[in-house]
């Protein structure tokens, strides 16, 4: 009747790798260093992972489409940049705000219309918008690190009834998000255009409408995540945002989202996932690791993240298999 | 009373070849008709037209009195006739209720879009109970069987309020138990007046459940007549009844006694059990079967492109178990695929990079030298005059340029520079027209008068008669005859291919 069960519950484990993961890690790091468990680090462990988190909210909507946003990290820039700039020049920061959000769903919006006008691959199309979007941000800054005022960072340290401000916006995202993706038509368009678009096209769905769609969403995103780094760090360096989008579809693929479409949640996994990601990271500052290992450390958790994914497509192409003849007697 | 639907004189040319020809009939209203015809013979064209996939060149359609001229999937489904495809167009990741109502959920309110949960997943109840589907509405698709997605196809088609249904190949990979289930949801469809299109290649169930029967070949209808006054012999006659109409080279060699490619017992669950057959140095062994039977997955499996669980493939008395496509190469084994613009060739690249692909390795001393440019030109040459590819063609120009039948040369070619000895053919003429067909069987022949075996994969029962010494015929995964060039009939190949049903 259904998928034999030694293999049901090897599939079960593979989805469940990213809480097994953390486990995993809480565990070692709390072992190795007592300062790790303590309730102000727990607060840091959730308090951290609030850009990256939403960052790889946005990536989500992507990556269930069967695409792929390396641009997030360079929209997170050019908002960052553009609405610093404002915020010296004296604007008040609703109206910087504003921009900020404007300008990232512009450049989803021209990723899109570049990905559903001209069919060309999502991988690409926001490669070649990546670069543009950080040669953009360097002129924007003069490649020079711009401070921002204090009152920025007082933003970010702001609480709203005792809850920071940056875990309350990524709270807030998380739930519309996954709400939209479990609730709406769209977000179940989304699903469908990710297991397979032209039948998706067959059983009456706009896909390219879909399609614009998410890229526009993930754009949002990135600059909110811009806007929660900015306020838990007041400053726009020429690196900021760099190499966040692998950070991002890392999150996103530990927290089990597939990169080949379809597949994947916002809520446990995608909030799992970067969770899982900062953890390692706060861990590795607590025990003072060597900050060269780093991008090694990193580079293992991408691989491993990737490496699951393969395996669990592996194992659901193995279950569906088309057969030519049916077994008798199993 | 379900209205009727009515072809007249549909035609369709791809390429300026005749698909469907004037084909007229009607599908009386809550009636069943059955169509069936061999591969090729149009149905699935005249479904996509039916569909709105294609367009007509000519002819009309009429649905419920009215003249039926979709453009597009939709235009179909609004007018009311929904498809239940071999393939399924089923998204194993959305729960059941999704899948029936993906097109256009049901909203809470006009200005709220957010999915009326309760409303879809008492409506999926109950067309899941219609379709006796006793799952949860929640249930994701992808832990359902075959037979079980193929039941929510149909729920979804009755969903959609669908008033004509048809049905392509339905049956293909259900179990016996599986099958009657669906028989008799089909029953029950008939009686709420349903009009049914039923397309498959069993036809003892096309006589069972079909009011009517029209059967197709060649793009045309050559019979319709209510299924009580048919046979399983009738429509199989009515099927392949055709002087066969291609000229076929004469032959030049023949056969020897050598084994080169021993295949012995070879199985892999759920794909081809105990397959065993023997091709000697100078054959043309033909390999026949529907749509479906296992014959290019057996291909891949004796190219070493899949697993093989069971059995072993001896090549010039050496077993190949556990090599690699590499190696198998490399002891002379060629596959032409299928599907010769994804699989056989590099369609961007020049014809001269696609002829030397293969036996590159043979042009250069080691793996990281040169290659020797003047030895590659040379015998681009030679191979391009010995399968006679168009002298019009550069070397520099991309294949994707050339005619199908030069394509296919140069596929052939690209296998002739490394000298194998046993090539693996499957559906070599697909696509090609009647003159560079004669071609590409010469060069077929050539190959075997060479003293090379040719193990040859075709849809197309009157090619293999004219060209193979011995034509093994497949059903599902199994090999069902071996039948020598004296009992050479279109009608035992297409008796073994089609089901158990036919003359036991």
């Amino acid at each position: 009747m259904t998928a034999p069960v030694g293999r049901s519950l090897g599939l079960l484990l593979l989805n469940q790798a990213s809480l097994v993961l953390f486990a995993g890690v809480v565990l070692t790091f709390g072992l190795m260093s007592p300062a790790f468990l303590q309730p102000a680090n727990a607060s840091n462990i959730l308090i951290q992972p609030a850009s990256t988190g939403i960052l790889a909210v946005g990536m989500t909507f992507v990556l269930l489409t069967a695409g792929v946003d390396l641009s997030v990290g360079a929209i997170m820039f050019v908002a960052a940049a553009v609405g610093g700039k404002l915020i010296l020049g004296g604007w008040p920061f609703g109206g910087v705000l504003a921009v900020m959000i404007l300008i990232g769903v512009l450049y989803g919006a021209m990723n899109a219309w570049f990905i559903t006008q001209f069919a060309i691959l999502a991988f690409v199309v926001t490669l070649a918008t990546r670069y543009f979007g950080r040669g953009l941000g360097l002129r924007i800054t003069e490649t020079r690190a711009m401070n921002l005022p204090e009152s920025f960072y007082e933003l970010g340290a702001a609480r709203v009834l005792g809850v920071p401000l940056p875990i309350l916006v990524f709270a807030l995202i998380v739930v519309v998000a996954h709400v939209v993706l479990t609730r709406t038509p769209f977000g179940r368009q989304v699903y469908a255009v990710g297991a397979d678009v032209e039948a998706a096209r067959k059983a009456g769905v706009r896909t390219r409408a879909v399609l614009f769609a998410v890229y526009v969403i993930c754009g949002f995103c990135a600059a909110a995540a811009g806007m929660v780094a900015l306020s838990q760090a007041p400053a726009v360096s020429p690196t900021f945002g760099n190499n966040r989008e692998f950070m991002a579809i890392a999150a996103a693929v530990l927290g089990g989202t597939s990169l080949f479409g379809g597949r994947g949640a916002v809520f446990p996994g995608t909030v799992l996932g970067a969770v899982l990601i900062q953890t390692i990271e706060n861990g590795l500052t607590i025990l003072n690791v060597n900050s060269y290992l780093y991008p090694l450390i990193t580079s293992g958790v991408i691989f491993i993240a990737v490496l699951l994914d393969a395996t669990r497509c592996r194992v659901l192409a193995h279950v569906n298999r088309r057969k030519i003849f049916v077994e008798t007697g199993s | 009373m379900t209205p009727a639907l009515r072809f007249r004189g549909i035609t369709k040319s791809f390429f300026g070849v005749k698909v469907l020809q004037e084909v007229s009939f009607v599908v009386p209203g809550g009636q069943t008709v059955g169509i069936v015809g061999e591969n090729g013979a149009g149905k699935s064209t005249l479904m996509n037209i039916l569909g709105g996939n294609l367009q007509p060149d000519d002819g009309e359609m009429e649905f419920d009195g009215q003249r039926y001229a979709p453009a597009s999937p939709g235009d179909a489904r609004r007018a009311g006739i929904a498809f239940v495809h071999q393939e399924l167009n089923l998204f194993g990741n959305l729960a059941i209720a999704e899948n029936l109502f993906l097109g256009g959920f049901p909203w809470r309110a006009r200005w709220l879009p957010w999915i009326h949960r309760r409303r879809i997943h008492e409506r999926a109840r109950q067309w899941l109970a219609e379709v006796n589907l006793p799952h949860a509405p929640d249930t994701l698709v992808e832990r359902l069987s075959a037979g079980e997605r193929q039941l929510v196809e149909i729920a979804k088609a009755l969903a959609g309020d669908a008033r004509l249904i048809i049905l392509d190949e339905p049956t293909t990979s259900l179990t016996a138990v599986e099958a009657e289930r669906l028989f008799a949801i089909l029953g029950r469809l008939r009686q709420r007046g349903i009009s049914l299109i039923y397309i498959s290649h069993s036809l003892g169930d096309v006589l069972r459940l079909c009011d009517q029967v029209v059967v197709l070949r060649d793009g045309a209808v050559v019979a319709q007549a209510p299924a009580r006054e048919l046979t399983v012999e009738r429509i199989v006659a009515w099927m392949v009844g055709r002087e066969i109409s291609q000229l076929f080279p004469p032959r030049t060699g023949q056969p020897t006694d050598r084994v080169l490619l021993d295949v012995a017992g070879v199985t892999q669950p759920g794909v081809v059990k105990r397959v065993s057959f023997q091709l000697r140095a100078g054959e043309i062994l033909g390999l026949s079967g529907l749509m479906g039977a296992g014959r290019s997955e057996l291909a891949r499996i004796l190219f070493g492109l899949d697993p093989c669980a069971a059995g072993d493939v001896r090549l010039g008395g050496e077993s190949l178990r556990g090599q690699p496509p590499r190696e198998r190469i490399r002891r002379g084994l060629a596959l032409v695929t299928e599907d010769r613009r994804w699989d056989g060739l590099c369609a961007e690249a020049t014809i001269g990079d696609n002829l030397t692909l293969v036996a590159l390795p043979n042009l250069t001393r080691s793996p990281l030298a040169w290659v020797d440019r003047a030895a590659a030109g040379q015998a681009v040459q030679r191979i391009r005059e010995a399968v006679r590819l168009t002298p019009a063609a550069r070397d520099e120009q991309p294949v994707k340029t050339l005619s199908g039948g030069n394509q296919q040369k140069v596929v052939l070619a690209k296998w002739l520079l490394n000298e194998p000895q046993v090539f693996i053919l499957d559906e070599p003429t697909r696509g090609i027209d009647v003159g560079a067909r004669y071609e590409i069987y010469r060069l077929i022949q050539e190959l075997a008068a060479r003293g090379a075996g040719v193990l040859m994969i075709s849809s197309e029962i009157e090619e293999l008669i004219g060209l193979c010494d011995r034509i093994l015929v497949m059903r599902r995964g199994e090999i069902r005859d071996c039948i020598e060039p004296a009992a050479f009939d279109r009608e035992r190949i297409l008796r073994a291919a089609l089901h158990e049903e036919v003359g036991v």
